[in-house]
């Protein structure tokens, strides 16, 4: 790890929340998840950086903004492994992990082509029957998705 | 049941739709019973249907209701792009109970979410039709005279026929076996085999038709549709594989009788027609009971 790099992980934000531990590669799946793209505040993000526990990893920081259990949650399907670090005053409040969460709402398109979802503009809700493969059945077309078959909306 | 809508087979317990099939024994002796006077009920078929369409407002009829509404959407506003949510709040606020038919999957979902007024799926796509299953269970009762521990065949047209998917689902509470003939493409899907999994039922599979013949107390017949071959040659091949004649009844046990949610095509041949097994079109007629039944108990008179 070359000193710049070091630099870059640890540059402190004052308040906000860090979230570490991203699957390299997926930062930008989770900016869009979060909604970080129309965020007004500071956002500093890396991708493919050295990380001890998964080889590399992303993460992000964003100034004055925290996330309840909901939107962390959401997550789940591009970074199970996340933690939100909580910031205030430089000091670390809080750390939270993902959780697979029950449902899944908004931010899966259903695979099935013919479901009124992707004919209409009715918002995706899933059940997730799976949490260990990622199966989510489709409130409305009663179909399931399957992890490699995910696409965000 | 009072202002429930009825979308998939799961939305009602066991005890719910034994209910329906009581009501709906009743209805078979004294059909004319004007309960619903003061109804109306919109019948809303975005795709065409016969069977279907004309069960319900013959079931509509008879209990007194008035019925609005299309059979085909191409004479409404759903082609000038009406969307269905539109569509449903407007006619929810015209009639008291809706009836819809959509070829897409999950609509009658959708629809019973912005409806003010209990939907009742008629078919969306291939996904559900729990009327049709409703009935099938009617049938069965009526010619088995229980719904417990029965030997059920289901012929054909196993993976994209949704009848089947839900029968099967809604028999796995009633300690059935399974005997499943298809063609290889057309086995029945895995998530159907989990339900029986679960149940910790069993299935068997064939690719003979006459081997179930000793064994079944239903043979539920299904028609092989051309239009899910990708192949034309594939479809030849297997069109004619499973076509019931009056010969291969011999040897079936005493009580059997064949069911088949129609259109036949060819796959039961008209010589089964006489005989004591074929029930199909009295099964037609009892998707009457079962709809009037539903009706009334949606309505809260029942």
């Amino acid at each position: 790890m070359n000193k710049d790099q070091r630099h870059l992980n640890v540059t402190a934000i004052e308040n906000g929340t860090v979230i570490d531990h991203i699957p390299a590669n997926n930062v930008f799946k989770v900016l869009h998840i979060l909604n970080l793209e129309n965020n007004k505040n500071q956002v500093l993000f890396g991708d493919n950086l050295d990380s001890h526990k998964y080889g590399k990893k992303g993460i992000i920081k964003v100034s004055n903004t925290f996330f309840d259990k909901g939107e962390i949650n959401k997550i789940a399907l591009v970074a199970p492994t996340a933690t939100f670090i909580e910031i205030k005053d430089f000091k670390v409040i809080s750390k939270k992990q993902v959780e697979v969460p029950d449902y899944i709402q908004y931010i899966v398109k259903c695979f099935n082509p013919n479901c009124i979802t992707n004919v209409e503009n009715v918002p995706s809700l899933f059940t997730v029957v799976d949490k260990e493969q990622m199966k989510l059945l489709c409130h409305y077309c009663e179909k399931i998705t399957v992890k490699n078959n995910i696409v965000f909306v | 049941m009072k202002n429930k809508s009825l979308v998939s087979i799961t939305d009602f317990s066991k005890d719910q739709y034994l209910r329906i099939l009581d009501i709906a024994a009743d209805f078979e002796k004294t059909p004319n019973q004007k309960l619903l006077n003061n109804h109306v009920v919109a019948s809303l078929f975005f795709e065409p249907s016969t069977r279907t369409r004309l069960s319900f407002e013959t079931a509509a009829n008879r209990l007194g209701a008035r019925v609005i509404g299309f059979s085909d959407s191409g004479s409404t506003s759903v082609k000038k792009g009406e969307t269905l949510k539109d569509t449903i709040i407007m006619v929810s606020g015209y009639a008291d109970i809706i009836v819809m038919r959509h070829p897409r999957e999950g609509a009658a979902r959708w629809a019973s979410e912005v409806s003010s007024v209990p939907v009742i799926n008629a078919g969306d796509g291939a996904n559900q039709h729990p009327t049709q299953c409703l009935l099938d269970m009617y049938s069965i009762m009526q010619t088995q005279g229980t719904l417990d521990n029965l030997h059920i065949a289901f012929i054909g047209d196993l993976k994209y026929g949704r009848t089947v998917h839900s029968l099967v689902q809604a028999m796995c509470n009633f300690n059935a076996t399974f005997h499943l003939v298809s063609p290889e493409q057309l086995k029945l899907p895995s998530s159907s085999k989990m339900h029986i999994k679960n149940s910790n039922l069993t299935y068997h599979q064939y690719t003979e038709l006459a081997d179930i013949m000793p064994v079944a107390d239903i043979v539920y017949m299904t028609r092989i549709q051309q239009e899910r071959f990708s192949d034309p040659l594939e479809y030849e091949k297997v069109k004619n594989s499973y076509v019931l004649t009056k010969s291969m009844l011999e040897g079936c046990k005493p009580n059997m009788k064949i069911l088949h949610p129609l259109p036949r095509i060819n796959e039961i041949s008209e010589d089964v027609d006489e005989t004591p097994q074929a029930f199909y079109f009295k099964q037609a007629e009892n998707g009457v009971y079962v709809r009037q039944a539903l009706l009334a108990a949606i309505a809260g008179v029942k």
